[in-house]
């Protein structure tokens, strides 16, 4: 990796603490804290709950999808079997639910939220965040916004049920006059929410970047992660206020009568849907940036050789992020798009496929000839590269205006988003869990439950989502809770698939709590001579406030011929 | 803090007030969410507005004077100053971005003024009129036929020239603030103020003459949001102007150190650009044809 701490001594740092390292008492600590390590281990909490209420979300749904008809919905909704419409409204709560809440409250607070507080301080050497009382209202804002989100489920959306049913999209006119309740409202608010919490961790993120780097440390030997961080830190800064925008025309079309979206006074429904994806297509790479950035840790840590390619990692990223920025409408394809711009969207889009492949090459090429090491991090890093190539392929089949036609809005598209997020996204998450829980806790996990977690867990969303591929193919839409006979078989075994998933997940808590109860303590460095980011020189969990003394990176390796001193 | 520290960073105390405006600004907006359905909720949402409202301003006002006292006992080593020119730079960006949003669907509706629905209601590309807001009028034409628009030229005109020149005022105020100048930062100050307050006074009363009402068809929306947006931008900018103010009489700045100061003068030179985008667009080019009130 890109950062030389080999000849950064930390003694002398860590026995200062040993007579300061005074902390705060409970509450000033959890609920005023202005540690970015706390914060960090706040928000992991956070998106662990949040995610155990998403994922609980999409069991209901592949249960109720695991045979033709409806099973299940009419009880959540409190109605009869026979009442088809308030079973029909319970679905689209649901995939809303499962949609915002794994997209807004877990995905991105743990990445950012969790791991990017957590590491890109250690990472540069900084003692904490740039400004951290800014930081710790990114974190409450989340947590506000998830409440309005889940206050939405208990006021009435339409005339039909409770919730709001207007998928994670949000699209007019069925957010505006086709879901008049106040479970809509409280859903646009839960974003406004959140969406500042974001921005302000964005200015915060790109501050501590560009200005807390330790002596030494220029933009070019900063650890993969960090630069990962700084570009999503970008994209979250400019797209989330456009997102704002769109939500603030909901809000008045709905409630004061502009027309933003309404036809009928002369606005247009498709403007909310550029808007939307403006925001949306950069979200989807917030998504997966720092992931990118965690796995090239990983790889090059568990390969013993620095990262394939460095500067062209860093630069693929910030390529992804820009051209993020002129693809949105490759979600808008049946829009009535006119075949020029279906031809400019189709072709940048497939241009993301060229930085992309840059990364999974370099990937390649850090564990060519390197002396792997087959760690619990390790095994979820190459899954994630072997399924986020898949969902990677994928997705240059659907960024094809033609194809698309067909394609769109089938479980196809199903497969493919979740092969990137919930194998990509989600398999960096873990791979970063296991790879810095030593660190974080200061206690070891269990090998064989890590191992035994990535296999079931690997079984089960391959035979959830690969068959997806296949009823989309055979052209099975979304968002719909029934289905004719004739899909009936790949949707039983996808269902099939939850519950081995879930399975895992059990795997996963049993994990956790035997290493806090039973685990091993952690080294400064568990995982050898790979591991050469400053955050491997601290104890393990590093002093409350680290870095008192700034370390120094000394220039005397060129960051692409760097090996471990040792080495 | 703990002892030893080798580094100009500013590490912080745990402070309450995060978790209070989060909570203020949850309250608020749930508030808003409640005044929308009277026949839901009742009148409970005026107390649950006010109470998220209070909190956010408690926020503010205790956070902002954290953050001074802080200035003022020195916490604010030059790296820390960087911090927050590029935490202001950033912020502004975001907020460039918002107004993006806007401006987008501004021009969506001008440069393509026929409703997506429009082909498909007539069932023909023929037809020559669509209705809008009620009002047949011909295709293509953004402005609902028979309704006046504000002169630009008039009071658009004037309140461009007050903020221009507020934007003068501002810079007299930094440039007497640099060279010493306590009573010329005053002045400055002063004048800064009266003239955005002289702005929004303008704008204020436009509305309540302006011959078409908040929404019913897209130019009205977009116009109504686009400046309603400014205009609640540059009240920000005025109080943040006026809290400057307040900190020159009791004795805040330095001529070295004023960064409160320079954030609320790009904060006005923000909210100033912004003018000058929506007045050549939105009022000038915009109306463009249509009738003058």
């Amino acid at each position: 990796m890109a950062t030389t701490a080999d000849n950064f001594a930390p003694a002398a740092d860590t026995h200062a603490h040993d007579h300061h390292d005074h902390k705060p008492n409970f509450f000033a600590r959890w609920f005023m804290s202005t540690n970015h390590k706390d914060i960090g281990s706040l928000y992991l909490i956070f998106a662990i709950v949040a995610g155990i209420i998403g994922g609980a979300m999409s069991g209901v749904m592949r249960m109720e999808l695991m045979e033709p008809g409806i099973q299940y919905l009419w009880w959540f909704a409190g109605s009869s079997p026979e009442d088809i419409s308030a079973a029909g409204h319970m679905w689209n709560v649901f995939i809303t639910g499962h949609g915002l809440i794994m997209v807004f409250f877990m995905v991105m607070p743990a990445m950012i939220g969790g791991f990017g507080n957590w590491f890109v301080p250690l990472m540069i050497g900084a003692p904490d965040m740039a400004f951290p009382r800014m930081n710790n209202i990114s974190f409450w804002l989340t947590v506000v916004g998830f409440l309005s989100l889940l206050f939405s489920l208990f006021v009435p959306g339409n005339s039909i049920g409770n919730g709001a049913g207007v998928g994670w999209t949000v699209y007019a006119p069925l957010s505006t006059t086709g879901a008049p309740g106040p479970a809509v409202d409280f859903a646009i608010f839960s974003l406004h929410l959140a969406g500042a919490g974001s921005i302000l961790g964005a200015t915060n993120f790109i501050t501590t970047i560009f200005n807390m780097r330790a002596p030494g440390m220029t933009l070019h030997k900063m650890p993969l992660f960090v630069w990962s961080v700084l570009v999503t830190a970008f994209l979250l800064l400019l797209a989330l206020p456009v997102l704002a925008a769109a939500i603030t025309m909901l809000l008045t079309d709905r409630n004061f009568g502009t027309t933003f979206f309404d036809p009928a006074g002369g606005g247009d429904p498709i403007l909310y849907q550029h808007l939307f994806w403006f925001f949306g297509h950069p979200e989807v790479y917030i998504m997966i940036l720092p992931g990118f950035g965690m796995i090239s840790q990983i790889i090059a840590t568990f390969s013993r050789k620095p990262v394939f390619g460095y500067l062209g990692m860093a630069y693929a990223m910030v390529a992804i992020g820009v051209v993020g920025f002129i693809v949105w409408a490759h979600h808008m394809y049946t829009v009535g798009l006119d075949v020029n711009t279906k031809m400019y969207f189709t072709a940048a889009t497939m241009v993301i496929a060229v930085p992309t492949g840059v990364k999974i090459f370099s990937w390649i090429a850090t564990m060519w000839g390197g002396s792997m090491e087959l760690k619990s991090p390790m095994v979820w890093a190459l899954g994630f590269i072997f399924l986020f190539t898949v969902g990677g392929v994928t997705g240059v089949v659907l960024a094809n205006g033609g194809i698309d036609d067909n394609l769109h809005d089938t479980y196809y598209v199903v497969a493919h988003f979740h092969y990137v997020l919930s194998m990509g996204a989600v398999f960096s998450l873990f791979a970063g869990f296991y790879y810095w829980f030593p660190k974080m806790s200061g206690r070891m996990h269990s090998e064989f439950l890590s191992h035994l977690h990535f296999w079931v867990f690997f079984i089960g969303v391959n035979v959830i989502f690969f068959p997806q591929h296949f009823l989309g193919m055979n052209g099975m839409p979304r968002r719909y809770p029934d289905y004719p006979e004739a899909f009936a078989f790949w949707n039983y075994i996808s269902s099939i698939g939850y519950m081995i998933m879930a399975a895992s997940m059990l795997i996963f808590f049993v994990n956790l709590a035997y290493a806090f109860l039973a685990g091993k303590k952690a080294a400064n460095n568990p995982w050898g001579e790979g591991a050469t980011t400053l955050e491997w020189t601290l104890t393990s969990p590093p002093p409350f406030h680290q870095f008192e003394t700034l370390p120094v990176i000394e220039d005397h390796h060129d960051y692409h011929d760097h090996r471990p001193a040792t080495a | 803090m703990a002892g030893n520290v080798n580094h100009d960073y500013h590490i912080l105390e745990p402070d309450i007030w995060p978790l209070v405006g989060s909570f203020s600004a949850l309250t608020f907006t749930s508030g808003m969410v409640l005044s929308f359905y009277p026949d839901l909720f009742g009148a409970a949402s005026k107390i649950v507005i006010w109470a998220g409202l209070a909190g956010l301003i408690a926020t503010f006002f205790m956070w902002f004077r954290n953050v001074t006292i802080e200035a003022q006992q020195g916490d604010h080593t030059p790296v820390v100053q960087l911090h927050m020119r590029y935490g202001m730079i950033l912020f502004i960006a975001s907020e460039v971005m918002f107004f993006v949003g806007w401006f987008w669907s501004f021009f969506d509706f001008a440069l393509f003024p026929d409703p997506l629905a429009y082909d498909a209601a007539a069932g023909s590309t023929e037809a020559l009129n669509v209705l809008v807001g009620g009002t047949e009028t011909p295709k293509g034409t953004f402005i609902p036929q028979g309704m006046e628009v504000l002169d630009p030229f008039s009071l658009p005109l004037l309140n461009t020239l007050i903020l221009l020149c507020s934007g003068t005022t501002v810079t007299w105020a930094h440039h007497a603030l640099i060279h010493g100048d306590r009573e010329g930062l005053k002045q400055g100050l002063w004048a800064t103020i009266a003239l955005g307050v002289l702005f929004s006074g303008i704008q204020a009363y436009e509305y309540g003459i302006a011959p078409f009402t908040f929404g019913g068809n897209t130019y009205s929306s977009a116009f109504y949001m686009a400046t309603g947006f400014h205009g609640f931008h540059v009240l920000i900018g005025t109080i943040f102007l006026a809290v400057c103010l307040y900190r020159a009489y009791i004795g805040h700045f330095t001529p070295r150190q004023h960064f409160g100061f320079e954030a609320a003068a790009w904060y006005w030179h923000f909210v100033d650009v912004v003018w000058l985008f929506l007045f050549i667009a939105v009022y000038i080019w915009g109306g463009w044809g249509a009738v003058y009130h």
